[in-house]
């Protein structure tokens, strides 16, 4: 493994072959926006917010899965990045039925919390409100879909860290959804009732049901160290 | 199978087909079929045999223009009847050996003169579901050729010597990638056919594979042998039932030919092809999406880089190619490649198929030379606008193009001059729209599908397309604002720019085209609430009542 060196907004900086550019803008204290990638599952690349400039070339990449190589260039915060990160939060806002008084993750909520940060203070589009519809069978969690941002975290935890690979998406474009089984109620479905996909979750879309109000806070830090204690053994 | 013994069986198919004074071809694509071709050659299966005459019935591909068919064509005289139906079986049977059949005639000198044909030569001319027919015409030649005659690297080379560039749409050059592929490292690679043609109003890759299905077949053993693959797979919509079929025979058929398989030629290389069907999804033509849908996961399209070429099938090198594009590799291997060169235009080599619909005379399928302009194709070959209508624009590329106006008619046709006006070449639709068309609503309907046929994977295209399709929705139904048009431009930039791959990258192409050269349509739509060509169903805005105005 090399040593690479490369220049992210402004700043020089060296970092191992390998790496993603988000992951070494992280380690130098560069905040990259990120919605579907979570430190210790696979990235997808499907919320466009962590899209950086690369010097030299017209088209944007993901941070979260575009390797670093040397002498590379990487804007992270130009006008036109700002302007695509706004106009992404207002359609993920308008897409499903975001209302963040009656959340019980309200500020606690990183959707919420991207769109303080990115100065987003109104929404331009149309609101879509969609009729959608709250699973509440399980007698821990509840699954509310209007809040729902398809990031896909709840399908790869499951899938990937607890093996059961209960979640899944049915469906498709504006008329995807997150699916438990076969489309079985989550109660009666082959759930471990484990609860990592509730602390993936970047909004208030699974939740536990002991939590009531904005009372919320979710934790997924234990997936990085869950996944070192595996490959320690 | 040796070269010795493909060439004994060209001369004994020649042979045969000299034991008959008359070949009468009835097309039997999918476009005759269905105005009873197959009834059609059954009467004149009848007719020839109680004739007494030595007639050879033959069906055959497509053989162009669909909107006259079903066609027959008589051999060796090269009459083309157009319409015809199993009434004039009789008529056909006997005018053989003197004049033709006046009344069913048909005169489209206008439309072959100005075509060049390589991908569809054998179209018109060979049963697809007869190998013989196909080794008759120079087939397999080239893969054997290039088994025993040249080098892997030979191969690639000729390939990039023709200048060949991807046929699916995004016009990568051919040879570059098959070299990437050769490079990349690894005991196992595939050759994989996207044949997943789903762009409404195009029918190209689905006449070569119903009407030539082999030459597909080999152009894929070709590339194998050039990359080092072993293993090929074609990706057809399930929607194509007849190519599957015919593609299923001719499988079989190379198999047992030996053209498929181990050892083929006496060589060491071993290659064979498997069918895989896709189940309706748009976004399965994405080369990504189609290799996940191939793996039997959920067809999505996922980063690139990896490209497949490093990292694609199960994880293999992989080399993906578009129907068009095999189609064209056993022509410039047994022709070479400055042959090829020598096609088109300066960046774009050699000939395309094109499928023309919409509202215009010569409906189906024509193949012209790189680099001709676009005026020639719609007025001289595709026969102009009918019924006295005017010319509006014409759109390529699918739902991913844009719509090109009258003014621009004499661009010439080639990947980077219909980039630069806001289209794409794409896989070759080309739809002729006249005046009776709305643009806004031909955005909203291209919208529309791209909005149905979105994975829903990345945010921009599939809630962006939802939002482009509100939008253009509430303009149609004159109950837009400037601001809402404002709103739609910037919303395109941005799933322009940021959606993960091509079907949302292109989406707003045919909103921004039409903005950019229809804007006094959308402009009466939003301000004058009133719909040019009549399409759109606006409600007159109810009248304002003295009082108020006082």
């Amino acid at each position: 493994m090399g040593v690479k060196t490369l220049i992210i907004d402004g700043q020089e900086l060296s970092a191992r072959a390998g790496q993603t550019i988000l992951e070494v803008a992280r380690e130098n204290d560069i905040n990259i926006p990120t919605l579907c990638h979570l430190e210790g599952l696979s990235n997808v690349g499907a919320c466009r917010l962590c899209l950086v400039e690369i010097k030299g070339s017209n088209k944007l990449l993901p941070a979260c899965v575009a390797n670093i190589h040397e002498g590379m260039e990487v804007v992270t915060n130009s006008e036109r990045l700002k302007k695509h990160r706004r106009v992404i939060l207002e359609l993920l806002f308008a897409e499903r039925n975001h209302i963040c008084a009656v959340c019980v993750s309200n500020g606690h909520c990183e959707l919420q919390a991207l769109a303080q940060e990115q100065g987003l203070t109104h929404i331009n589009l149309p609101y879509r409100n969609p009729a959608l519809t709250v699973d509440a069978s399980h007698e821990r969690f509840t699954v509310d879909h209007n809040r729902c941002i398809l990031c896909m975290r709840c399908v790869r935890a499951c899938a990937e860290i607890e093996g059961a690979h209960i979640w899944d998406v049915m469906g498709r474009g504006i008329d995807s959804i997150v699916i438990t089984d076969l489309h079985e109620e989550w109660g009666s479905s082959a759930c471990t009732r484990c609860g990592k996909c509730v602390q993936c979750c970047p909004t208030g879309a699974l939740f536990d049901k002991s939590k009531i109000g904005s009372d919320h806070p979710k934790y997924p830090d234990f997936l990085p160290y869950l996944n070192l204690m595996r490959e320690a053994r | 199978m040796t070269i010795e013994e493909l060439e004994q069986v060209a001369k004994s198919v020649c042979q045969e087909n000299d034991k008959y004074d008359f070949e009468v071809n009835v097309c039997m694509d999918l476009a005759c079929m269905s105005q009873g071709a197959d009834r059609l050659r059954d009467a004149l299966e009848k007719a020839a045999g109680a004739s007494g005459k030595n007639i050879l019935v033959r069906r055959t591909g497509c053989m162009g223009p669909c909107s006259s068919g079903p066609l027959v064509r008589v051999d060796p005289e090269e009459h083309l009847y157009h319409h015809v139906k199993a009434d004039n079986a009789d008529a056909i049977v006997a005018s053989l050996g003197g004049p033709p059949v006046p009344e069913l005639q048909c005169d489209l000198n206008d439309h072959f003169d100005r075509q060049v044909r390589v991908v569809l030569e054998n179209a018109g001319h060979i049963d697809p579901e007869k190998i013989d027919d196909y080794i008759g015409r120079d087939g397999y030649k080239a893969l054997l050729t290039a088994l025993t005659e040249m080098t892997p690297n030979g191969v690639i080379h000729r390939i990039t010597e023709s200048g060949l560039r991807g046929r699916g749409g995004g016009g990568y050059p051919t040879g570059l990638k098959w070299g990437t592929v050769a490079k990349a490292s690894g005991e196992l690679k595939y050759v994989v056919c996207n044949g997943d043609e789903g762009d409404p109003g195009a029918f190209m890759d689905r006449s070569v594979m119903e009407g030539d299905p082999h030459r597909v077949i080999e152009g894929m053993a070709i590339a194998a042998y050039a990359v080092g693959a072993s293993k090929g797979f074609i990706y057809v919509r399930a929607e194509y039932p007849v190519a599957v079929s015919r593609l299923t025979t001719a499988i079989r058929e190379a198999r047992r030919r030996g053209l498929l398989g181990n050892g083929i030629c006496n060589t060491p290389f071993n290659f064979d092809v498997e069918i895989r069907l896709g189940a309706g999804a748009f976004v399965c033509g994405e080369e990504t999406a189609l290799l996940a849908s191939i793996e039997g996961k959920r067809g999505t399209p996922r980063p690139r880089p990896p490209y497949p070429a490093v990292s694609g099938l199960f994880g293999k090198p992989t080399l993906i190619n578009n129907v068009e594009t095999f189609a064209n590799i056993a022509p410039i291997v047994r022709n070479g490649g400055k042959w090829f060169a020598n096609m088109g235009s300066e960046r774009s080599k050699g000939t395309k198929v094109f499928a023309l619909t919409g509202k215009i005379a010569n409906t189906g399928l024509v193949e012209v030379p790189m680099g001709i302009k676009l005026r020639e194709i719609i007025e001289v070959i595709g026969g102009g606008v009918p019924d006295g209508h005017q010319f509006k624009a014409v759109q390529t590329g699918g739902p991913s193009g844009g719509c090109i106006p009258a003014e621009m008619l004499d661009l010439g046709v080639s990947y980077d001059a219909l980039m630069a006006v806001g289209s794409i070449m794409g896989s070759g639709g080309m739809i002729v729209m006249d005046d009776t068309s709305c643009m806004v609503n031909v955005a909203k309907f291209f919208v529309e599908f791209c909005m149905t046929e979105s994975c829903g994977k990345c945010i921009p295209c599939r809630a962006g397309t939802a939002q482009m399709f509100t939008l253009l929705t509430r303009i149609c139904d004159g109950k837009g604002t400037m601001d809402d048009l404002d709103l739609l431009i910037s919303l395109c930039e941005t799933i322009k720019e940021t959606s993960l791959c091509g079907l949302g990258m292109t989406a707003p192409n045919p909103v921004l085209s039409t903005i950019k050269y229809f804007r006094n349509e959308y402009i009466e739509h939003i301000v004058h609430k009133r719909c040019p060509a009549g399409v759109c169903n606006i409600e007159a805005p109810a009248a304002v009542s003295a009082e108020v105005l006082a």
